[in-house]
């Protein structure tokens, strides 16, 4: 017992290590780098929100959902249309509701409710899409995603359509984001780490022998499905508030594509592997969006091409998948507890050493 | 314009979701093709009948007669197709579902971005010829062309494709292919060229789809697969992912189904009418989760 307990406290430290490092890092980013590269940092959170909680549904329970930018699109606009300032909603979205005219709320409020509506989306598509297996599972959260769109499209009254939907106060800022980052993966990776954690895997591995041992995959699944769509949501939100104006058409197939290829090359089933994905690809994508701009090698002169980086990275996707399906991580977590101790070992010996 | 009587509004209706009920049953039947030996739901199946109208359009473009360039367009998706599976797919075969669907994804992903970087982005008039683009009267009847040649056609390749599928050697091994690939391999069975007969005729029917859903739309794009073949995956799941009469079956109820719901929804709920397609479609597999003629066999470990 006294052995769990110390891993308890240690696996405590070392996430308030990790938390005040991340914070640490947002504050230098915050003051000492331009805001180009705060921008990339908060959209890379955004990436990490998104990804994580896809990660949670499609990752654990093996419910590969390609629709979850719905939920992200249901967050996106119910928060913005929640935190529009009244003056604009009345010029802007002249048939609202009458209490949803005049209700103006902050930033956190409107991301909270945001993320409670998906849920309860989630639950209700669910309830019917999480008892179909495999491929047919992707297929109809696609036509989830379909429908969310084509609703936004035409909902004038609520959403002005096709047309952008601009004016959003601009709320996220690092702080936000970052905020929202640790408590995403916080409470991803303690849902992954307790019992429902086990028996989602458990299904997601061998689905039969799960329900042989009187797992309700139904249950687990529907739990994992609605976490992940109030994360999704809140990133939508996040999103929404950082971007400022944005139309239906933002939450389609290439947004589907990104953050997939994220959780890919980080890997299935792993929360640190996540990470490393969507903090890979960022970067590739950015330099890859510059390349496209036309490259000067010294001796040639590359001309700019629009949309290669988009044909690259669906090159390296396919490679991956061919070469590394499993990913970066895997399965597996990097294991900060261990790093900490090796490094920690080291400065040890090292003062040893000179004494 | 004469006002018509019911049965004849009727008539035309029911021709209209017969016609867009063809279309949809043959990119089914290419999907289905593929999904039931290779387990792979082909995204990509889109970008073929891209590749065939923009090959079509190029070829008239270069003062080649319709029919060649049709022809040549045909050729160009087969090919496009034939490619895909030995590049992307044969590599990743026996792979996890999601891995297959994935890489599908990125095809998709690549082949877009190629059509919008060669061609460009906007949108191109489609040069259908006379007959592929008049209306027909009858009496006060008024049938476009193109709906009666799509019928025809699709009702004569998918005779042939029967005809193939349950009559010839190559049909045997790919209906035993879909059945249990190892044992047919173990028979002797050249799995490659399976794999190959199948991606080649479902990319053939994809070039054929292409040709006559730009006569129909008037003009071509390079996202003017997608949405098109995503409905037929809608059709292909309705009838039975893999089963080769459902994607038929499935790809004419949703054609009938979407000309209904034109019909019969109230105007202001009219632009809803894709989200009612999937929506139903979302409720049917609750009801069958395999779909109408799908096996119900449970999956595999």
């Amino acid at each position: 017992m006294q052995t769990n307990e110390k891993k308890t406290l240690s696996s405590l430290v070392t996430g308030l290590i990790l938390v005040a490092f991340f914070f640490g890092l947002l504050a230098f980013i915050n003051l000492g780098t331009s805001s180009y590269i705060q921008r990339i940092v908060i959209g890379l959170c955004i990436s990490i929100i998104l990804v994580v909680s896809l990660n949670l549904s499609s990752g654990f329970t093996g419910v590969f959902s390609l629709g979850h930018i719905g939920f992200m699109a249901i967050g996106a606009y119910t928060a913005a249309i929640l935190t529009l300032p009244l003056s604009l909603k009345l010029s802007y979205l002249p048939d609202l509701p009458a209490w949803l005219e005049n209700t103006q709320l902050s930033f956190l409020p409107a991301t909270i409710i945001g993320g409670v509506i998906a849920m309860l989306v989630a639950l209700f598509i669910g309830i019917s899409i999480m008892r179909l297996t495999g491929p047919y599972v992707s297929v109809a959260t696609l036509g989830f995603m379909v429908i969310v769109n084509v609703v936004l499209t035409n909902w004038d009254s609520m959403t002005r359509g096709a047309r952008t939907f601009s004016g959003v106060p601009p709320y996220t800022n690092l702080w936000w984001v970052g905020g929202w980052t640790v408590v995403t993966i916080y409470v991803i990776w303690r849902l992954a780490r307790s019992s429902f954690g086990r028996q989602m895997m458990a299904i997601r591995d061998n689905y039969i022998a799960a329900q042989s041992l009187g797992i309700n995959v139904l249950r687990m699944r529907l739990l994992a499905f609605c976490v992940s769509a109030f994360f999704t949501a809140v990133a939508g939100s996040l999103w929404a508030h950082f971007i400022q104006s944005f139309s239906p058409k933002a939450f389609l197939f290439d947004e589907t594509f990104n953050i997939i290829i994220m959780l890919i090359v980080g890997g299935m089933g792993s929360i640190s592997g996540s990470v490393i994905g969507v903090v890979g690809i960022t970067i590739l994508s950015e330099v890859l969006r510059n390349a496209e701009r036309g490259v000067n090698l010294g001796f040639v002169q590359i001309p700019p091409v629009y949309g290669a980086s988009q044909i690259l990275m669906a090159v390296i996707f396919i490679l991956l998948i061919i070469f590394r399906s499993e990913g970066i991580m895997g399965k597996r977590e990097l294991d900060f507890s261990r790093i900490f101790s090796f490094l920690f070992r080291k400065t040890k010996r090292k003062e040893a050493a000179s004494q | 314009m004469t006002s018509l009587t019911l049965i004849e509004f009727l008539i035309q209706q029911a021709i209209n979701a017969i016609s867009i009920g063809s279309l949809y049953a043959l990119m089914a039947i290419g999907l289905a093709m593929v999904y039931g030996i290779l387990r792979l739901i082909n995204f990509a199946h889109g970008d073929l009948i891209m590749v065939g109208s923009y090959a079509t359009l190029f070829l008239t473009i270069a003062g080649v007669p319709f029919w060649i360039a049709a022809v040549g367009g045909i050729a160009a998706s087969g090919l496009t197709g034939l490619i895909m599976e030995r590049v992307a797919y044969r590599p990743i075969r026996g792979a996890q579902d999601v891995s297959m669907l994935l890489t599908s994804f990125a095809v998709t992903i690549f082949l877009e971005n190629m059509g919008i970087l060669l061609f460009n982005p906007t949108s191109r008039p489609f040069p259908a010829p006379d007959f592929l683009n008049s209306a027909l009267n009858f009496g006060a009847l008024r049938v476009n062309s193109v709906d009666i040649i799509a019928i025809v056609v699709a009702g004569i390749l998918l005779v042939l494709l029967t005809f193939f599928i349950t009559r010839t050697d190559a049909g045997t091994s790919m209906r035993a292919v879909s059945q249990d690939l190892l044992a047919s391999r173990l028979m002797g069975i050249n799995i490659n060229r399976v794999f190959v007969t199948a991606f080649g005729i479902g990319s053939l029917l994809a070039g054929v789809v292409g040709i006559l859903w730009s006569a129909r739309v008037g003009k071509i794009d390079p996202l003017m697969g997608f949405y098109p073949v995503l409905k037929a995956f809608v059709a292909s799941v309705i009838g039975g992912l893999g089963s080769l009469p459902g994607a038929v079956l499935g790809g004419y109820i949703l054609g009938i189904l979407e000309i209904l719901l034109q019909g019969i929804l109230p105007s202001f709920l009219t632009p809803f009418r894709d989200a009612f397609v999937f929506g139903i479609l979302i409720i049917l597999l609750l009801f069958r989760p395999n779909g109408l003629l799908g096996s119900t066999e449970k999956e595999k470990f």
